[in-house]
């Protein structure tokens, strides 16, 4: 359970960000959590929402957009999404693929009103 | 409204500073390992095991990170290595801030191997780069052969799976070529050893391995300072 330290790093960019932005009011984070990140998207918006209650950033809202697992052949360049843990290329069959998504854990986007 | 694109990681802070961590360990020529296991896999044994078979004069040093005590610290440092121990108060794992605040006085220079042992967890330590060479996942055979496939963080990203207490084999439920074949799953090029801390059944493989990586690490900072 570390969601409680990573909606802490969430909010201390955010308020970098807004410093950045003097009068503006945040209203919406994006943000983008793989599927291997190892990050669970619900306890991350909970530990986010008893951070933020109370102070002058409440009501904000996080939205999580999460991201499959996505493997690159080496062989091929076939990227492609992995279901069922399968991370054979369907394409060619070569076994060595690596991984190229879903270990995000990242920003997308700040939905401000400024003035 | 407007929708500002922020192009960040989230960690992008302890990134930084594993960043800062990694560039020194590269400089001073030292290989860095992140150890990382569920509690009671056998990483502390296998640290033992380690220290317990190097010479006096080899210049390694381990971390050890736990929520409490530091009894770990105390079982490593009877082999005569520096070893400090980092109690964290109850985080669920090692960030690169508590690394470089422990690291303290130590003079890297003096130094080629640093063994992190992470806190027993196979889930949080995962998201943290500590600005180790690789991670070495330890897993023990009484946990379970599917375990790669719950854990994908931490399989996905390691580079060396141990997989230990294979003395235990006879008693578990545990299918050796399953293991392998999820955790090639979860990351087709991890490589994979079975040891068992025990009986020192398979040891010899991972400090083959360990040597091969500290003379690679010696030869990459050779090749700059030229």
């Amino acid at each position: 359970m570390h969601e409680l330290s990573i909606a802490k790093s969430v909010l201390e960019t955010v308020r970098t960000e807004l410093e950045r932005r003097p009068g503006a009011r945040l209203h919406k984070v994006g943000l983008r959590v793989g599927e291997l990140s190892g990050v669970n998207a619900d306890a991350l918006s909970f530990s986010f929402e008893v951070l933020v209650k109370g102070t002058d950033l409440e009501p904000v809202a996080l939205e999580i957009e999460s991201s499959p697992r996505r493997q690159r052949c080496p062989e091929c360049n076939r990227v492609f999404t992995v279901e069922n843990y399968e991370v054979i290329c369907p394409n060619c069959g070569a076994a060595g693929t690596e991984c190229v998504g879903g270990q995000e854990l990242e920003f997308t986007y700040l939905e401000l009103e400024e003035p | 409204m407007n929708r500002v694109p922020l192009e960040k990681k989230v960690l992008s802070e302890n990134d930084r500073l594993a960043g800062d961590l990694r560039a020194r360990f590269r400089r001073e020529g030292i290989l860095c390992l992140n150890l990382i296991s569920s509690p009671g896999a056998g990483k502390t044994s296998l640290l033992e095991k380690t220290l317990g078979s190097l010479a006096r004069d080899e210049r390694v040093a381990v971390l050890t990170g736990d929520i409490q005590t530091d009894n770990d610290a105390r079982r490593l440092a009877r082999f005569g290595f520096p070893v400090r121990q980092i109690t964290t108060g109850g985080t669920c794992h090692l960030d690169a801030r508590m690394v470089d605040r422990a690291l303290g006085e130590w003079r890297l220079e003096e130094l080629d191997l640093l063994l992190i042992e992470n806190v027993g967890n196979l889930v949080c330590p995962a998201s943290y780069d500590l600005g180790e060479e690789a991670k070495v996942v330890v897993l023990s055979v009484a946990e379970g052969d599917d375990k790669p496939l719950k854990y994908p963080a931490i399989f996905s990203r390691a580079e060396l799976l141990v997989l230990n207490k294979t003395d235990l084999l006879p008693y578990v439920p545990f299918d050796l070529a399953a293991a392998r074949e999820n955790a090639r799953r979860m990351n087709p090029g991890i490589e994979i050893l079975e040891v068992s801390c025990t009986t020192e059944d398979g040891i010899d493989s991972w400090q083959l391995w360990l040597e091969r990586r500290r003379e690679a690490t010696r030869a990459k900072r050779a090749v700059r300072a030229d």
